[in-house]
């Protein structure tokens, strides 16, 4: 038994996720990644439970491992009870820590959702704001979403919303004592050591690639991580 | 359908939801695209059903997006969830009420954990202390808005000015109901009627003098997939998973799609947009698509609340067609005004998808 796979099992959500699979291929039936990307989430579970290390590195290292959108369709119907989807996260995580996550094009994109989400989380308190919902970005939200940004303090005021105010209510202003309790728990539970171990490891790709690193979302190398695809990531 | 069996299953997966007073937690992804569908659920467990609702201003988001995307470990979520917690304690309420899907799940995995490690939950009891001082009681009662609604389907119906019905044929309307994947997929025990055969808006819908469309690709999720939506790279995905929903309801001549997830109304309005601008293909008849409603708005609707108030406007899938299929009177003057009437200017039409504004 090797080392990553310890580090694997000693994780709670491994313990609560894979009972001896018995290869079934139910999971991958329901699995929406394993229709749109070359994708087998049994293969996961194949790989993790042969506790052979150099296999689990060379997944964790890939890009195979970050196809999974999370859905947990998985978890319902495996006749195991077991859950391909949460050994992702384990697996992400540990990806994470170890560097892992830059040597694959999907997994390099945890920079892009490091500074997108998680950055925002610690901003504003919330996982996404309108204003941090760029049309350039995000060229699928339509004309009407375009309108609303430019006139957000009349549509929502319309609505209900209370944006950017004091008090109660949609969009509120998350107090500074508020989001100073929320970086206090960042830092003693290790999600800022993650966000940070993020960075460092990127910035170290960044630099073996030759790309302009920066702090935020217009770098050289966000912009790359966001919008490159190989197109190898789909069946044939 | 077979109803019956179905009936039957859906008793096996019943759950208790709270009667009054409730500690509400937002939804970033609500909050950002439609809160009106949060005002209407305020409003409606208010001052329709005489509710105590506490809108609580000192939470946060729960970090359900950034855990997975997997940016943020989960003894931070487990942590920020407890600060939520600790604020429910403090303002005096035991029944968690989650507007957010993917909070909900997060809430049920974590309390779930807590139950099989207790040396988890203290160790997260530690840690929220350390960091913020603060300490709390785990919620007797947690509830998605969603069930809140479902328990009270029927005083909404009594109450309500129209119902989900065509006026000119009298005919229920044909209603597709999509539910969140974070409801009940992980722990099908906590959602009403499982994750099979979930009842939690069939039940509305069928209250509200609709009919539910059985469709093959009905419990396929949006697509969302977190980091599949969120880096644009990965997009594909998640419109790949909503065109195979569509095409999948299509035959079928839904009127209406209705969703009890936060995400999920926002990428099946979008992608219909996105679709219509890459094909040219639109789901409805005469270039029309399939509107989407979040059930709040829809339970605001059939009791007559202005549609430009509850935000039907801010959708890019025009709800107008479904508007004058039930009757609902509106001023589409006013579609895109501002509270007072002021002129705000208007959206630019899509190049396909038919636009509604005067």
């Amino acid at each position: 038994m090797g080392e990553l796979y310890n580090r694997l099992a000693t994780d709670i959500r491994f313990v609560e996720s894979l009972k001896a699979c018995i290869n079934c291929g139910t999971c991958t039936a329901i699995c929406p990644a394993a229709e749109f990307y070359n994708y087998d989430p049994r293969v996961i579970a194949t790989t993790v439970q042969s506790r052979d290390d150099d296999k689990i590195r060379e997944l964790m290292c890939s890009d195979v491992i970050w196809y999974c959108g999370e859905c947990m369709s998985c978890k319902t119907r495996c006749p195991r009870g077991n859950a391909p989807g949460m050994l992702i996260i384990v697996l992400r995580s540990l990806s994470q820590d170890m560097g892992y996550f830059t040597e694959s094009e999907k997994g390099r994109q945890q920079l892009a959702v490091k500074r997108a989400i998680g950055d925002q989380i610690l901003l504003s308190g919330y996982c996404v704001r309108p204003d941090s919902v760029d049309p350039d970005m995000h060229p699928e939200q339509g004309p009407v979403w375009e309108w609303e940004l430019q006139h957000l303090a009349p549509v929502m005021e319309k609505l209900g919303a209370n944006y950017n105010g004091e008090g109660a209510g949609a969009l509120r202003k998350v107090s500074d004592a508020d989001l100073d309790e929320l970086k206090k728990i960042f830092e003693v539970t290790g999600g800022q050591d993650r966000y940070d171990k993020i960075e460092s490891f990127s910035k170290l790709k960044a630099e073996k690639m030759g790309l302009e690193f920066g702090t935020d979302t217009s770098s050289e190398y966000f912009q790359y991580v966001f919008t490159a695809n190989n197109q190898k990531h789909n069946h044939e | 359908m077979k109803l019956e069996g179905k009936r039957l299953i859906w008793q096996d997966y019943q759950k208790e939801i709270a009667d009054d007073n409730y500690f509400y937690a937002r939804s970033c992804i609500r909050q950002t695209f439609f809160p009106g569908a949060e005002a209407v659920f305020v409003k409606i467990l208010k001052d329709e059903l005489g509710k105590d609702i506490h809108d609580e201003q000192h939470h946060t988001s729960c970090t359900g997006i950034g855990y997975h995307s997997d940016v943020v470990p989960f003894d931070t979520t487990m942590t920020v969830v407890a600060r939520q917690f600790a604020l429910m304690t403090e303002a005096g309420y035991e029944n968690y009420a989650a507007s957010c899907v993917t909070s909900f799940g997060l809430y049920t995995e974590i309390l779930d954990t807590w139950h099989h490690f207790p040396e988890t939950e203290a160790r997260i009891r530690e840690f929220l202390f350390k960091a913020t001082g603060r300490e709390f009681k785990k919620p007797k009662n947690l509830a998605h808005a969603s069930d809140i609604v479902y328990k009270f389907r029927h005083q909404i119906a009594a109450k309500a000015k129209y119902k989900l019905v065509d006026k000119n044929t009298g005919e229920p309307l044909k209603v597709v109901e999509h539910i969140g994947c974070h409801y009940s997929k992980m722990f099908p025990h906590k959602g009403i009627g499982g994750a099979e055969y979930p009842y939690v808006l069939s039940g509305m819908i069928e209250a509200w003098g609709g009919e539910v469309i059985d469709y093959p690709e009905r419990r396929h999720c949006c697509g969302f997939g977190f980091r599949q939506y969120v880096v644009q790279a990965n997009r594909g995905f998640s419109l790949s998973c909503s065109k195979k929903k569509f095409d999948s309801m299509e035959p079928y001549e839904p009127d209406m799609i209705i969703t009890n997830c936060p995400g999920c109304p926002m990428f099946l309005d979008r992608w219909q947009y996105a679709l219509s601008e890459m094909e040219g293909k639109t789901y409805g008849k005469g270039n029309h698509g399939i509107p989407v409603f979040t059930y709040e708005e829809v339970a605001g609707m059939i009791m007559g609340y202005d549609p430009w108030e509850i935000g039907l406007q801010v959708h890019q899938v025009p709800a107008e067609p479904l508007l004058d299929k039930i009757g609902i009177p509106y001023n589409i003057s006013q579609k895109f005004k501002g509270k007072n009437g002021e002129d705000i200017g208007m959206p630019e039409s899509p190049s396909y998808l038919k636009f509604y504004a005067e």
